[in-house]
């Protein structure tokens, strides 16, 4: 029963064999015709010469890359200075998206845990409760954390009127405010794994701590923790890849300062900037990245399931 | 038992709890008040009022919200439906036809967009309907969304199809029925709650999106999303809160339909 290991007792059988490659051929034209093969031409655009106002001269060029990495002085024939503007753009999505990760566990880790030592009657009401916001467009979600939060919002007139402050703060078009939003946006890809790794850990391992005089604090760190790590890594890769990609929680609550590289991306479409090659090259860069992080987990993984069995 | 629970709780981790709840709905229901608002400005409460519900439909701007939102729920059943149908067709294959070369192969095409960003497959599909010289529009849009879709309405579907044992399948083959009926008369059926959860997940991921469609959708076809995205850019006014507040409330009941169709099921 290969393949069976990660869902249990799988009903995995050979009845409708012989027709196994005329049910796959949908997915494959669509897939491949739709996703593979876009994806492939992107690799390919990010290497031509751009064109003015959008679109491709179809001349090989390494211009788009060199343009990230590189700054060629005025007039471009200059030896090549390391070019910052779009590397910080980068190293910023990074820490964005790490940030945002690092709030997300630091309230979805009691979250989880909480909801996986309820009842087992109950627990999949608390699930439910936590994921229903997800299924709110995204958009829509995005403009209700800006609406919360802006100048004259709910969050500053309850501070204004608890006393806590003065004036009005302003947190739209700061970092904390992208962070919340990307917080908003993935919230539930870190309590769900945690959760289920929780809920699979045995207690009684807690109980032997205990009767050996283990505080609760040291039982948590050095039994609980190392027995959920699969969770919590699961959790934070799901948070951080998309973050790393993310458009409308910078734009809408970051604002021109906080550019991180999905808007650096959208630009040179949608914008002013109509550099195709670049843009592409951009998004190589990124999706290399993603399938970097994803490669590396996948292996830690399969050495971790490798040293359960 | 008093002690075993004692074991489990932490202190601190309910009001965590309370707080990532309040994070999460606060926003939305103060989103839904707002929207009832009678006054012109966003930041003054001047009493309850429909007064932004008739202006959705019936003020100024309710021509382009009308043709969005009608875009938008044909492109979502459009493409929800054909992603579905896809869908199942490969998960019969993948989990019921036997162990063969192109399996991971296609598990892993079907997943592929969802490990790729968002907006690397935007971009992705963008280029490639403008090299084969597609005119952006709306046919570029559901397509893009069929295949977006294809791995939400996926997930569900084989699940459910991995939890049916085949001795069902194989009690009808015993009594002459083909292939053919065996999949239509015993597996479509006992299938059903997870093609409903399926056709319902990818029909809300369609509704939702906005960063493929706003690369896609070339001039003039406007969805929901994009549409209010072009208009917040202008400040959020209250007609906004209004249309939110209405596609909120169809999310919330897709995923309440969805969580118990599935619940029924486990239930029998």
């Amino acid at each position: 029963m290969a393949g069976g290991a990660a869902t249990g007792g799988t009903a995995r059988t050979d009845t409708y064999a012989e027709a196994r490659y005329w049910l796959l051929l949908p997915s494959w034209v669509v897939l491949v015709c739709i996703v593979l093969i876009p994806v492939l031409m992107m690799l390919v655009y990010s290497f031509l010469t751009k064109e003015f106002r959008g679109g491709v001269i179809w001349e090989f060029s390494l211009a788009a890359y060199d343009q990230f990495f590189c700054s060629r002085g005025l007039f471009g024939d200059e030896p090549c200075q390391i070019e910052w503007t779009y590397i910080n753009i980068f190293w910023r999505s990074i820490w964005q998206a790490g940030a945002a990760t690092l709030l997300s566990l630091v309230i979805g880790f009691p979250t989880a845990y909480f909801i996986a030592t309820r009842p087992e009657n109950v627990r999949p009401v608390w699930v439910f409760l936590i994921t229903i916001p997800y299924w709110v467009n995204l958009l829509i979600r995005t403009v209700s954390m800006k609406f919360m939060l802006r100048d004259n919002g709910p969050v500053n007139d309850l501070l204004l009127a608890t006393g806590l402050i003065d004036d009005p703060l302003r947190i739209v078009n700061t970092n904390f405010a992208v962070q919340l939003g990307l917080f908003y946006s993935y919230l539930p890809f870190m309590v769900l794994p945690i959760y289920a790794s929780v809920e699979r850990y045995n207690f009684a391992l807690s109980e032997a701590a205990a009767d050996l005089y283990a505080s609760k604090w040291v039982t948590l760190r050095r039994i609980l923790l190392p027995a959920v790590k699969p969770g919590v890594i699961a959790g934070c890769i799901l948070v951080f890849v998309p973050s790393l990609g993310s458009f409308l929680a910078p734009d809408l609550l970051g604002g021109a300062k906080n550019f991180m590289i999905g808007s650096l991306i959208e630009e040179q479409f949608k914008g002013n900037a109509g550099n195709w090659p670049f843009g592409a090259a951009a998004s190589m860069i990124l999706l290399s990245s993603v399938l970097i992080i994803l490669i590396v987990f996948a292996r830690y993984q399969a050495r971790a399931q490798k040293e359960a069995t | 038992m008093a002690a075993r629970n004692d074991i489990k709780r932490y202190t601190g981790f309910l009001p965590m709890t309370i707080l990532c709840l309040v994070i999460l709905y606060a926003p939305l229901v103060v989103v839904t008040i707002y929207s009832f608002n009678d006054s012109r400005s966003i930041t003054n409460w001047e009493g309850i009022s429909l007064r932004w519900y008739v202006d959705v439909f019936t003020g100024p701007e309710s021509e382009k919200y009308k043709l969005a939102a009608w875009n938008s729920f044909t492109i979502a059943i459009t493409a929800a439906a054909t992603a579905t149908i896809i869908a199942t067709l490969a998960a019969t294959s993948i989990v019921r036809g036997g162990q063969f070369r192109v399996r991971m192969l296609s598990l892993g095409l079907i997943s592929m967009p969802l490990m790729v960003p968002e907006i690397v497959t935007a971009v992705a599909t963008l280029i490639f309907f403008n090299a084969i010289g597609f005119t952006r529009g709306y046919l570029t849009i559901l397509l893009a969304h069929i295949a977006f879709c294809i791995p939400f309405a996926y997930m569900p579907i084989a699940a459910r199809m991995q939890g049916i044992e085949d001795t069902y399948e194989q009690a009808a083959l015993d009594l002459y029925a083909t292939k053919r009926q065996a999949f239509t008369r015993i597996l479509l059926p006992m299938m059903m709650p997870g093609i409903i959860s399926g056709f319902l997940l990818a029909f809300i991921i369609s509704l939702d999106d906005f960063i493929i469609t706003n690369f896609v959708k070339g001039a003039g076809v406007e969805t929901l999303p994009t549409a209010i995205f072009g208009a917040v850019k202008q400040g959020i006014k209250p007609n906004i809160m209004a249309i939110s507040t209405m596609l909120l409330g169809v999310s919330i009941l897709m995923v309440t339909i969805s969580y118990f169709v599935s619940r029924k099921d486990r239930l029998t």
